[in-house]
């Protein structure tokens, strides 16, 4: 009877190789897919730019808005405008996080913090973060500040929403095998609510990112005077540039693919890919 | 290892139609390292029984004294494994999930590696040490919460139908398996199955449990040598005696009951 138990085994082990193989040839493929439909859609914008329906003006070619993102990059103000959004976004990417998070834990184990915040948080979620950049404009001014609490507001909410339903999903088996191993409160809040969690939570710093960085954007068109992505955007506007305004649209893209494939991408393979607690919805 | 006495324990759900007693008068004594099976219909409360002496529900009246202590709680004198696969935190791999409860306990980390890969020996998963739990198979993942219940070194193991959500085959190699875990650790079992022959495989005795509300019905000894052969004459008639306990008509000997 042991010898069944035996010859089970190396089965699991030849299809765990095999799934991780397709795995990898999968992602392979679908960074080839994303790559072709990028051309085609640079393709079609050129065919557009170069059919003189549009003022060149107002629709440059691909190879202007190449030539004039090349020249702010070597002048370094490319460089200089996304790391003044990038701080902004971090800066109040991480107050959000820093509060969103232990506010959403407390919500799930307290039925009174869970009463308090939870018509706030259904209340102030909806609100569009860009419809409070002309008050929060008149409350703090132009600046970083107004800039890092519009990314703070967008982030908060997310983050805590998905943290409270992470921590209310996590099984009560876990807890109960937990505690019969002896585990006090403080062992049961590290080592099995927050890893039991974390496939909500690391959702919540997805969306949370998503959320200001769009936010950031919209913030630093109005808020922002002199530095940021959105300001380059809101300002080239003013002298017509739109190759100025499609580079800046580059970059804007270019960091949030980098966050959500690379940093977001990474920190899911590396936690829960990794322990089989993803239910990966794409064919 | 320590004996269990189980005094007029008498447990109450709170439902919406009212109170409902689940176990009724239950008493029973249970001596050191013996493999108790308890079997009976489902709603029986064979599995609320050992959620009280597990420590997670209290009892309405009576109590539960293991080596003469009352339990109030959970507690590290007792392992415990149920049958969710979902049990196991699959953060973990197979050596962390066993190694969970040293590290409640205060062990240093070599140790409780070393303590960690002795009872994953013990259940024939030395070469998964590094899986996660959803690289294993049910059988696997339920022997690593074997491993798991029993590495910190509980002289109870509570198992709830631990083998119920496995296929026959697996099952099989299962019990084999306990069976020679049990030999080898001499701890004290309370076995929850509504499966006669894996009660009369394993255990030393079978507590009958009938249900509405769930009460003991009869105590038997299973004085069969072990290892056990399930298609002995013997054997078939323990589990004809076992089912005319629990109500079924069995061929041959009349009517049960």
């Amino acid at each position: 009877m042991t010898d069944t138990i035996i010859t089970s085994t190396p089965k699991t082990g030849a299809s765990k190789g095999s799934a991780s193989m397709s795995d990898q040839s999968k992602s392979r493929r679908s960074l080839w897919r994303a790559a072709v439909v990028l051309i085609i859609a640079a393709c079609c914008y050129e065919a557009a730019a170069r059919s003189g329906y549009f003022a060149p003006a107002l629709m440059p070619k691909l190879s202007l808005v190449a030539q004039t993102f090349v020249a702010m990059l070597l002048d370094g103000t490319m460089i200089e405008h996304s790391v003044f959004t990038l701080y902004r976004v971090m800066f109040g990417f991480l107050l959000a996080v820093l509060v969103g998070l232990p506010i959403g834990i407390l919500m799930a184990r307290f039925a009174a913090v869970e009463g308090f915040f939870l018509p706030l948080v259904s209340a102030l979620m909806p609100i569009p973060s860009f419809a409070l950049v002309p008050l929060f404009m008149l409350w703090f001014g132009i600046g970083n500040l107004t800039t890092i609490l519009i990314v703070f507001y967008a982030a908060t909410f997310p983050m805590m929403f998905n943290t409270w339903s992470g921590v209310r999903s996590v099984n009560p088996l876990w807890l109960r095998a937990a505690g019969a191993m002896g585990a006090d409160e403080n062992a049961l809040f590290w080592k099995v609510i927050i890893p039991g969690a974390s496939p909500f939570i690391i959702t919540g710093l997805r969306q949370a990112f998503l959320r200001a960085w769009i936010a950031v954007v919209g913030a630093e068109m109005i808020a922002a005077s002199d530095w940021g992505l959105g300001w380059v955007i809101f300002d080239a506007k003013e002298f017509l540039n739109t190759d100025v305004m499609l580079a800046a649209l580059v970059v804007i893209g270019g960091i949030g693919f980098v966050f959500e494939k690379m940093v977001f991408g990474s920190l899911e393979k590396a936690t829960i890919q990794r322990w089989g607690m993803s239910r990966v919805a794409k064919g | 290892m320590v004996p269990i006495a189980i005094d007029n324990v008498t447990l109450e759900y709170d439902t919406p139609a009212g109170k409902v007693t689940g176990v009724k008068d239950v008493s029973f004594d249970i001596g050191a390292s013996e493999f108790v099976c308890i079997v009976g219909p489902s709603g029986c409360g064979k599995s609320t029984l050992l959620n009280v002496i597990a420590g997670f529900l209290a009892p309405a009246a009576g109590e539960i004294r293991i080596d003469g202590k009352t339990v109030t709680g959970h507690g590290m004198d007792r392992g415990v494994v149920f049958q969710d696969f979902a049990q196991l935190f699959p953060w973990r791999t197979a050596l962390g999930n066993v190694s969970f409860g040293l590290e409640m306990k205060g062990i240093a980390k070599a140790e409780r590696d070393r303590i960690a890969r002795e009872q994953l020996r013990l259940v024939k998963l030395e070469k998964f040490v590094d899986s996660f739990p959803h690289h294993l198979s049910g059988g696997m993942q339920q022997r690593v919460a074997i491993a798991r219940a029993l590495a910190y070194n509980p002289s109870v193991l509570l198992m709830d139908e631990p083998f119920a959500a496995l296929d026959a085959m697996t099952r099989d190699d299962m019990q084999l398996l306990l069976a020679d875990v049990w030999r080898a650790t001499r701890k004290t079992v309370i076995y929850v199955t509504h499966n006669v022959a894996e009660a009369i495989y394993l255990a030393d005795r079978v507590i009958v449990m009938s249900a509405h509300p769930g009460t003991v019905q009869a105590d038997i000894r299973i004085d069969l040598p072990r290892p056990r052969d399930p298609l002995s004459v013997e054997f078939v008639e323990c589990q004809k005696q076992l089912m005319r306990h629990l109500g079924h008509k069995v061929s041959g000997n009349g009517a049960g009951h």
